[in-house]
């Protein structure tokens, strides 16, 4: 995951707490039933970041996407978030 | 009492909450961008409805950590007064300094209609032109006011007397067809623990002269210009 000069990419998904009632989802759930996948099961309709940054080593690049999703990227009330790491 | 309406980017109800504590209310009044970082005085802030910065990420979420908002905060955890309009509300949120979050309307849809509330407190200065079991009618127009936290969270809500305004039918029962947004436990409307912050979904600006043809929402900005020495104070907890 390092990239050359200690560059970072994360991928943060940010999905509604499962317990959340997700109205966006269920609508696409709906359309996608009324065009005729009905095998679908459930859609969750969430959002996705990537965040290109600069840390001494990966710990520091983890706190950081952290602190950014608590604080901005996700709504802990009704968001969950996860991070992955992409190469460039 | 010196008001302080805050606009940012996308506000679209800063000048009718300005005509109302001016010109009706007689009250020095003042626009404070959202770029500044003092409240220049000013008693209440008020953080009015609008779309700011086009409700990128969460509505309300963007403004929450613009530079004028830590004076903001400042301003209400020293019991200063501060009355968030819908997507003012959402700002109070997202900051902070209200719990909860919103969520898209229940039915997906922007919802613009009369609505009518419950007044659940009147010992707060905001309320003091209302009976508790008030029912008053207002304007909403949100496409984000369906309120929720945890269950735990509402139950504590609950128990400090925090739920200002519910939705409720014109006779004021709770009704869930008057929940228009789906909201949990029909809130529209909460306030901090010390009373002196106040958030809600419905726009009393805009039903506040006779000539509107309602004028149920001027009571809540003659309260929040009430004489008080600038503070609300702790107040004995209606709901314990």
């Amino acid at each position: 995951m390092t990239l050359p000069d200690n560059r970072f990419v994360a991928r943060v998904l940010v999905y509604p707490r499962a317990e959340v009632l997700d109205p966006q989802g269920r609508a696409i759930e709906d359309a996608l039933g009324r065009i005729g996948f009905d095998g679908v099961r459930r859609i969750r309709a969430g959002k996705s970041f990537e965040v290109a940054l600069e840390a001494e080593d990966e710990r520091q690049a983890t706190e950081a996407v952290d602190r950014m999703c608590r604080k901005l990227l996700a709504n802990p009330i009704v968001e969950d978030y996860t991070v992955e790491w992409v190469s460039e | 009492m010196k008001c302080g309406i805050v606009v940012f980017p996308g506000s679209n109800c800063d000048h009718d909450v300005y005509h109302v504590l001016n010109h009706v209310l007689g009250q020095e009044t003042t626009f404070l961008w959202h770029q500044e970082t003092s409240l220049e005085g000013c008693g209440l802030v008020v953080l009015p409805g609008g779309f700011s910065y086009g409700d990128y990420l969460r509505a309300g979420s963007m403004a929450a950590h613009s530079p004028i908002m830590a004076a903001v905060r400042r301003h209400a955890e020293a019991g200063g007064r501060v009355l968030g309009i819908c997507n003012g509300f959402q700002m109070l949120l997202e900051t902070g300094l209200l719990p909860g979050a919103m969520r898209r309307n229940r039915d997906l849809r922007f919802l613009s209609v009369d609505v009518h509330l419950r007044v659940e407190r009147d010992d707060l200065l905001y309320c003091s032109n209302y009976r508790r079991g008030d029912v008053l009618r207002m304007p909403v127009a949100h496409a984000e006011g369906n309120y929720v936290d945890t269950g735990e969270a509402l139950d504590e809500l609950e128990r400090r007397g925090q739920v200002v305004f519910r939705y409720v039918d014109a006779a004021g029962q709770l009704e869930p067809a008057a929940n228009l947004n789906g909201s949990e436990r029909a809130i529209a409307g909460i306030c901090n623990a010390g009373g002196n912050v106040l958030g809600l979904m419905p726009h009393p600006e805009r039903c506040a002269e006779e000539m509107l043809g309602n004028r149920d929402g001027l009571g809540l900005l003659a309260g929040a210009v009430a004489a008080g020495g600038g503070r609300v104070g702790a107040l004995a907890a209606a709901g314990g």
